[in-house]
């Protein structure tokens, strides 16, 4: 099976598995708009490779594996978006087709290539989150410089999510700070420096700012800055 | 060394200053730690509240007298750190560094340590003879947390003493401190950062020997190393090639980091900080059984719930609102009424030119009491204790997503609702703002705020004449204008903007002194400024009034007034006149009309256009005046131009409109 098939099985999955909680081989079908029997070919094909969990008329749901390939996916995908929208002013209708076509293609490289010259963007032209990367690095700044020199930099070892993404009163470690350098430097001030602990105090509804326990210091913070806040994602029994 | 006798950039400083003082200090913090309440309990209620020359920026001294000595005190800007990141960081940096002031007064809150040690280790760099109040430690203990303050003092080489401001504890040790620290002090200790930035700043250091700035060497070589624009500009005059090896060495700290030179600088020192804190607080463990929640999380469920939340915004605002014009009507009344025994309250139109600009200064006179007394001052006191018991953030929080869509983030709302009460003081307030495009754009939106004399127009002309729902409709009106505005100006502006990031005090009962102070403070613009105006613009008006002016005036605007609102000739010199005062539109309209029944004369639509015309026509001439010198005259004509077209459009579209349903 070509891995562009591959990568493209994954990613629908991924968005039925988040709206649904698990993809069953009739609605994937629809979605693929083939018939349901080469889904079930193509599932056990996926299954034996470790990327989904299948269970015949129950569903599919990625493996940790598979949903490493579908995030990576839908980041170039959503990157793509931003690149045709902005740059290159496509219509809006087309930029998400030309997306699925050529996120199969680019590679890492070029990835974070498009990552910096958009200066990072957190949504998509349709507001979906884009993920930030799977680099071991604590800020933009630090993958610029790096961009510039060809430094290679290490893989990043421990899963991150934003920091909106807590539970309350969940606790964890600051990983990776994304944005403009001066806003870094205002959250640094403030005692959100890599590797603090902080807390999740408060969400107000709308997306509206979050609450954040942070040095002993409760602090309210703008949800879209929030969101590029990563922290490294607490452990099931961790609270 | 007081004062700064060499400083030929700062000659403003000078005027609005104490005169004849022994010594200056100042005191320096984070916001939120009682600096105010110490710069009260130390000063009293001799207070200069001004601006820093040229900024907008507030600046409040007071005096103290101890031991026979007039010691002039400073109260800093609340800030967290001596970055660029806002003109207050310079300000404080400028003011330490260049003024020399004989001691400086760090005061913490025992509460958040590290963060404010964070701030304290710069303070320390700049080398001022220094001490330190940690403030607040009851609060402190009463969350489990000692403080040695003998041990933070022997660490850091600084006097440290314990207060607890709002009560006055530990204010005498602070004023004995203080004498002590001017007489003499040690230098205390560097503190000392990581090996390889230690190295960097010692390369530094060594290389400055030739250049000469006014700030300290290891303090500019710090900040030479952290790319700050303001430092390397300076250096960069003197020797370029110092700069250029500087911008090497943080790119090396960067390549060793891999993080933004500043950004390492600040992890370094809230290491720092972390250490020094370790070492000096004592958590007493929390108490068997679950954890009992504090005061501020139990207000905080309500305060910043999804529904509950939303709800106690309103019913907090509208109470205010509806207080102050509840209880200001009436005191309005019954002052008006003792005033009017003095003089004639209406306006005198002929006689002999004296006679007419004393009425007109009376008159002035008479309305400025009638509406700063009792609408405006009981605003603003219920304002600050609001404000003060750290309310007011909450609302910022529960607004930040509507101030969004105005281009805006959650402060601005402080702005916003002081307009409620007078434009002036809430121009002032758009300081608290970060980027300049925000603090013009909130400017702009307050003056679009029915403040106290438009609304006694909305309420004499329509809520008296038609009905109170079509007053209330303008007030609803009004907002979706706001909004309207705020979004255009937002895209059409050039600049940048932030968004929230705020400190969450924990709630307090209200200090009297500081609530006390921010009222004054906000109401003592509205005598310098309004009074004034409000005296001087009354006696000239009624001069040109009385000069004959009237009729020719009228007939050059009966062109809008007339074909285009649909108003009565008469109403021009109207809205002339309510440049000056707003209110004074429906004073002079009962003149001229000869008549308080407004019915008569009007018909519900002139009524309604009327009102809406007057409320969004021009900022007042005070508001003109504050804007001119907040942000430049340009900026404060562009503004009142754009209001008045505003005004006569949607005026005359309303005039077509209302015509055709009422």
């Amino acid at each position: 099976m070509a891995s562009e098939q591959v990568e493209e099985y994954l990613e629908a999955i991924y968005d039925l598995e988040s709206r649904d909680g698990s993809a069953k081989t009739t609605t994937i079908a629809k979605c693929m708009k083939v018939a349901p029997a080469s889904v079930t070919e193509v599932l056990k094909s996926l299954s034996d490779k470790g990327f989904v969990q299948y269970e015949p008329y129950r569903g599919a749901t990625l493996t940790e594996e598979g949903k490493k390939i579908a995030d990576t996916i839908k980041r170039k995908h959503r990157l793509l978006e931003v690149f045709l929208t902005d740059v290159v002013k496509l219509n809006q209708e087309k930029v998400h087709d030309q997306a699925c076509r050529m996120e199969h293609t680019i590679s890492e490289e070029t990835e974070d290539a498009l990552c910096r010259m958009l200066d990072a963007p957190a949504h998509c032209p349709h507001g979906s989150p884009i993920s930030p990367c799977n680099k071991g690095v604590g800020s933009c700044a630090e993958c610029n410089s790096a961009g510039k020199t060809d430094m290679p930099v290490a893989i990043r070892d421990k899963k991150i999510i934003p920091i909106t993404d807590l539970d309350l009163e969940q606790k964890s470690r600051i990983a990776f700070i994304r944005g403009d350098c001066k806003v870094v430097q205002r959250l640094s001030d403030l005692g959100l420096t890599l590797g603090t602990t902080v807390s999740l105090l408060k969400k107000t509804p709308m997306g509206g700012p979050v609450e954040i326990l942070v040095r002993r210091t409760k602090l309210a913070i703008d949800h879209a800055i929030a969101e590029n806040i990563f922290i490294e994602s607490p452990g099931p029994g961790e609270t | 060394m007081s004062g700064c006798k060499e400083c030929k950039s700062c000659p403003a400083t000078r005027e609005s200053t104490l005169k004849n003082a022994d010594y200056t200090i100042a005191l320096a913090g984070n916001a939120n730690v009682g600096k105010s309440v110490i710069f009260n309990q130390l000063t009293g209620v001799d207070q200069i509240i001004g601006n820093w020359p040229g900024k907008t920026v507030e600046r409040a001294e007071g005096l103290l007298l101890h031991a026979g000595k007039r010691i002039r005190v400073i109260d800093l800007p609340g800030i967290y750190s001596f970055s660029t990141y806002s003109m207050e960081e310079l300000v404080s940096r400028d003011f330490i560094a260049l003024e020399h002031p004989d001691a400086v007064i760090n005061v913490i809150d025992a509460s958040a340590l590290e963060r404010n040690l964070f701030f304290s280790i710069q303070l320390l760099e700049l080398a001022p003879p220094m001490m330190i109040a940690v403030n607040q430690i009851d609060l402190a203990e009463k969350k489990g947390i000692t403080i040695d303050t003998g041990k933070l003092s022997t660490l850091l080489g600084v006097p440290v003493v314990p207060t607890v401001a709002i009560r006055g504890k530990g204010i005498p040790a602070l004023t004995n401190a203080i004498t002590g620290l001017m007489q003499g002090h040690t230098v205390p200790p560097v503190l000392r950062y990581g090996k390889e930035i230690e190295e960097r700043i010692g390369k530094i250091i060594s290389l400055l020997g030739m250049v000469t700035t006014r700030y300290p060497v290891r303090w500019t070589a710090i900040k030479l190393l952290e790319r700050d624009p303001v430092i390397t500009q300076i250096v960069r005059e003197q020797d370029p090639g110092i700069v250029e090896t500087a911008g090497v060495l943080a790119g090396e700290i960067e390549s060793i980091h891999g993080e933004p030179v500043c950004v390492v600088m600040s992890a370094e020192r809230y290491q720092v900080a972390d250490r020094i804190a370790a070492e000096v607080i004592s958590l007493r463990a929390p108490g068997e059984g679950p954890q009992k929640k504090s005061l501020t999380d139990k207000l905080d469920a309500v305060a910043l719930h999804p529904v509950l939340g939303y709800l106690a915004v309103i019913a907090v605002i509208g109470g205010l609102l509806v207080w102050t014009f509840l209880v200001g009507a009436l005191v309005s009344a019954f002052l008006s009424g003792f005033l009017s025994q003095f003089e004639q309250y209406r306006p005198v139109i002929s006689g002999p030119l004296m006679d007419i600009l004393l009425n007109g200064a009376f008159t002035g006179f008479v309305a400025g009491i009638t509406l700063v007394v009792p609408y405006v001052l009981p605003f603003y006191l219920l304002l600050a204790v609001m404000e003060d018991s750290g309310y007011l953030t909450r609302i910022s929080v529960m607004l930040d997503r509507g101030m969004h869509k105005l281009g805006l983030h959650g402060k601005a709302i402080i702005p916003l609702i002081l307009g409620y009460g007078c434009n002036v003081p809430a121009i002032y307030s758009c300081r608290i703002m970060e980027t300049p495009k925000q603090k013009t754009l909130a400017a702009f939106l307050v003056t679009l705020v029915p403040c106290t004399a438009r609304t006694v127009v909305i309420l004499g002309l329509v809520a008296a004449f038609v009905n109170i729902w079509w007053a209330l409709a303008l007030y609803a009106f009004d907002i979706l204008l706001i909004i309207v505005a705020g979004r255009i100006a937002f895209k059409t502006m050039p600049g940048e903007s932030v968004g929230l990031i705020m400190e969450m005090p924990d709630y307090h009962v209200p200090s009297l002194s500081v609530v006390l102070k921010q009222t004054w403070a906000r109401t003592k613009s509205l005598i310098w400024i309004v009074f004034p105006a409000y005296i001087i613009g009354s006696a000239i008006i009624q001069a040109f009034y009385a000069a004959g002016l009237l009729t020719p005036v009228n007939d050059l605007l009966a062109p809008v007034t007339v074909l285009w609102l649909g108003l009565p000739a008469l109403v021009g010199i109207t809205l002339i006149f309510g440049i000056v005062r707003k209110e004074m539109t429906i004073l002079t309209l009962a003149v001229l009309f000869h008549t308080t029944n407004f019915a008569a004369i009007m018909s519900p639509v002139q009524l309604v256009v009327l009102a809406l015309v007057s409320m969004l026509y021009i900022p007042c001439i005070s508001v003109i005046l504050v804007l001119g010198s907040e942000f430049g005259w340009k900026k404060a004509l562009a503004i009142s131009a754009s209001e008045i077209v505003m005004a006569i459009a949607v005026g005359g579209i309303a005039f077509r409109l209302l015509s055709l349903v009422m």
